[in-house]
C-alpha cells in the first residue's frame, strides 16, 4: 500500500492496531523505569514527602558492606552459572547430539525441570538439602562421607542455591545448544572424517566456531538471567545464614519493603538496569552481527 | 554394520542413567513425600516408597488455608492474562507484519527495548504505582502486568511476516474487511506459533512466584504459588509431607500439560531462546 492514497482511516488505523500494546509498555515499562531514576535521587520513607538528595543514595549504597557483599554474592553466582554451568551444558549437549532413544529421553527429563515452578523446585531441594534427615547428607553418608549443612550454614548457602539454580537451568541449556549443533552441516564433519581429526580437535575447530553466535546469545541471556536471581534465594535461605546469599534483587527488596527505604532501593535498582542495560547491548550488537554473517 | 558393544559404550550408558536419576529423582521424592505421613517422613532409612498412600495429605493441604480460593485465584490470573495478551499482542503483530507506516521501527524498536528491562529492576515502583491505585487487594496487578508479551509481539510479527502479501490482497478483493483478514487469514497462518506462545506463557504465568510476592497484600488475592510457600508457615518449617504435597496440587497442571505438548514446549522454548 502506497502511503499517499489512503483515506485517513487508513492512515491512523496501523497507530490504533498498536496502541494497546503501547499503552501497557508505557505504563508498566516506561512509567516505572522513569519513576525508578528519579525515586533513586530522593530519600523517601512512605511517610514523609520525599526530598531530593542528589546523588547521596548511590553514594550510601556503595559505601555499605551490605550492598557489596550483595554484589559479591551476585557476581560468584553469575560466574558459577556461566562458568560452570554453560560448559558443562555444551558437553553434554554434544555428548547426547545423536538422535537415540535414550538419548532424547535424557535430554526431555533434564528439560522437565525448566517447566516446573521454580518455588517447586527450590522447595524440594530445601527438603534434600535438609542437614538433619535430608537425602542428600544420607548419600554423602552411604558413601562414608561427612554430612554438610548445606544451606544452613553460611559457609556452603550460596553453593547449595548454585547447584540448585543449575540443576533446573542445565536442561534448557542443553536443548538450546543441541538445537544449535543440529544446523552444523554434516559435510563438515565429514571432511574433518577424512582428514582422521580427533573429537576434541572436531570438536574447537569446527563445531564451537559454527554454534559460537548462540552460545555467545546464551552467555550473555544467563548473564542477564543471574543478575536478576531472587526467588530461588527467597525461597531456601532468604539471604542468609547472615548475608551468605544475599544478592543485588534480594538488597532492593529488603531496602524498599523491609526498611521502607525507596531511595536506597531505588538507586541499587539503577544500577542494577545500567548492567542488564550494558548486556542487552552486547546483546543486540552481536545480533546484528549475527545476521550480517549470515 | 553391527553395533559395537565397548567398555566406554557401557560406560556411557551408564553416564546416562545415572543423569535420568539425577533430573528424574527429585521429583520422585516430591511426590512420595507428599504421601507419606508425618512420621514417615522422619524414618531412617527413608522409605522409597510410602507404606501406605496418604491421600488425605492432598485433602489437609486444601484445608490448612483457603486454599480452593488460592487455586480460584491462580485459574482467573492465568486465563485472563492469557485472553488480554492475546487481545493486545495479535493487532500490534499484525501492523507491524503488515502495515508499513511511519515511525514504524522507532515504535518496534520500543517493544524490543521494553522486553529487554526485567521485572526486578522496576518491582519497586510498579508496586507503588499499585499501591496508588488502592488495586493491591485485587487481582488486577498480577493480571495487567502479563497485559503485553513483548516477546510474543516480536515472534507473533515473525509468523504474520511469512504470510504472503497476495493472499491479504485477494481477500480484500473479496471485500473482506481488515477484521477479517486478520481473523480468517492472519490467525489461521499464525496460529500454530500463537498456540506456542501462549504454552509458554501459560506456564510462565502459573509458575510465577515473584510478581504475585510483590504485588499480593492480602489472602484473599493470593495465587497458588504464594499459597504453598506459605504452607511452611503455616504448617512448621518441617511438615515436608504436607509441603510436598502442596507442590504436587502445583505442578500437576504443569506436567500434564508438558506429557502431552512436551515436543511441541520445547521447540517453543529452543527456538525463542536462540532467534
Amino acid at each position: 500500500m502506497e502511503y499517499g492514497k489512503q483515506t485517513p482511516w487508513e492512515k491512523i488505523r496501523p497507530y490504533v492496531f498498536i496502541l494497546p500494546a503501547m499503552v501497557f509498555l508505557a505504563i508498566f515499562v516506561v512509567y516505572p523505569v522513569i519513576d525508578l531514576i528519579i525515586r533513586s535521587f530522593q530519600e523517601w520513607n512512605m511517610i514523609k514527602p520525599p526530598k531530593w538528595v542528589g546523588w547521596k543514595n548511590f553514594a550510601y549504597n556503595f559505601r555499605k558492606r551490605e550492598f557489596w557483599d550483595s554484589i559479591k554474592n551476585t557476581c560468584i553466582y553469575t560466574v558459577s552459572m556461566v562458568g560452570i554451568g554453560l560448559p558443562l551444558a555444551t558437553i553434554i549437549a554434544v555428548w547426547l547430539q545423536k538422535s537415540t532413544r535414550l538419548n532424547n529421553a535424557l535430554r526431555n527429563v533434564m528439560f522437565m525441570p525448566h517447566v516446573i515452578a521454580l518455588l517447586s523446585v527450590a522447595m524440594v531441594w530445601t527438603w534434600i538439602m535438609n542437614k538433619d534427615n535430608g537425602l542428600l547428607n544420607i548419600v554423602l553418608g552411604f558413601f562414608g562421607l561427612p554430612p554438610l549443612k548445606w544451606i544452613d550454614s553460611s559457609d556452603t548457602a550460596l553453593m547449595s542455591v548454585i547447584i540448585v539454580a543449575m540443576w533446573k537451568a542445565l536442561g534448557y541449556n542443553v536443548m538450546l545448544i543441541y538445537a544449535a549443533l543440529q544446523n552444523v552441516p554434516a559435510e563438515l564433519y565429514e571432511a574433518a572424517d577424512l582428514d582422521n581429526a580427533s573429537r576434541t580437535s572436531r570438536f574447537f575447530k569446527i563445531t564451537l566456531p559454527m554454534i559460537s553466535p548462540q552460545m555467545f546469545m546464551l552467555l550473555i541471556n544467563s548473564t542477564i538471567g543471574s543478575f536478576k536471581v531472587f526467588e530461588t534465594i527467597r525461597i531456601m535461605t532468604g539471604g542468609g545464614p547472615g548475608s551468605s546469599t544475599q544478592v543485588l534483587v534480594f538488597y532492593i527488596y529488603k531496602q524498599a519493603f523491609q526498611l521502607n527505604k525507596i531511595g536506597l532501593a531505588a538507586s541499587a535498582g539503577v544500577f542494577l538496569m545500567i548492567i542488564v542495560g550494558i548486556l542487552t547491548g552486547v546483546y543486540f550488537w552481536a545480533l546484528s552481527r549475527k545476521v550480517h554473517y549470515q | 554394520m553391527k553395533q559395537k558393544i565397548t567398555i566406554s559404550s557401557i560406560i556411557g550408558a551408564l553416564f546416562k542413567i545415572a543423569l535420568i536419576v539425577i533430573f528424574i529423582f527429585p521429583f520422585y521424592w516430591m511426590v512420595i513425600t507428599g504421601f507419606k505421613t508425618y512420621m514417615e517422613t522422619l524414618q531412617m532409612p527413608p522409605t522409597l516408597w510410602p507404606a501406605k498412600w496418604q491421600w488425605v495429605n492432598l485433602q489437609r493441604v486444601w484445608e490448612s488455608g483457603p486454599y480452593p480460593l488460592y487455586a480460584m485465584n491462580s485459574v482467573i490470573v492465568t486465563v485472563t492474562s492469557l485472553v488480554l495478551q492475546t487481545a493486545v499482542m495479535v493487532p500490534a503483530a499484525y501492523a507491524f507484519a503488515k502495515y508499513k507506516f511511519p515511525g514504524r521501527g522507532v515504535l518496534f524498536g520500543i517493544v524490543m527495548a521494553a522486553f529487554m528491562v526485567p521485572g526486578q529492576v522496576t518491582f519497586v515502583s510498579v508496586y507503588h504505582m499499585f499501591a496508588k491505585a488502592q488495586l493491591l487487594r485485587t487481582l488486577w496487578p498480577q493480571i495487567l502486568i502479563h497485559g503485553v508479551n513483548a516477546f510474543g509481539i516480536f515472534l507473533l510479527r515473525q509468523a504474520f511476516m511469512q504470510v504472503p502479501d497476495e493472499l491479504l490482497e485477494s481477500a480484500r478483493l473479496d471485500n473482506a474487511n481488515e477484521f477479517q483478514v486478520l481473523t480468517k487469514v492472519m490467525l489461521p497462518m499464525g496460529k500454530p506459533t500463537l498456540v506456542s506462545i501462549l504454552m509458554l506463557a501459560f506456564i510462565g504465568i502459573w509458575n510465577d512466584y515473584f510478581w504475585p510476592f510483590i504485588l499480593t497484600t492480602s489472602k484473599e488475592v493470593y495465587p497458588l504459588t504464594i499459597g504453598i510457600a506459605a504452607l511452611r508457615d503455616v504448617e512448621g518449617d518441617f511438615a515436608w509431607d504436607i509441603i510436598m504435597a502442596g507442590n504436587v496440587i502445583l505442578v500437576m497442571p504443569i506436567v500434564a500439560v508438558y506429557a502431552i505438548f512436551h515436543k511441541r514446549i520445547v521447540r517453543a522454548f529452543a527456538y525463542s531462546g536462540i532467534k
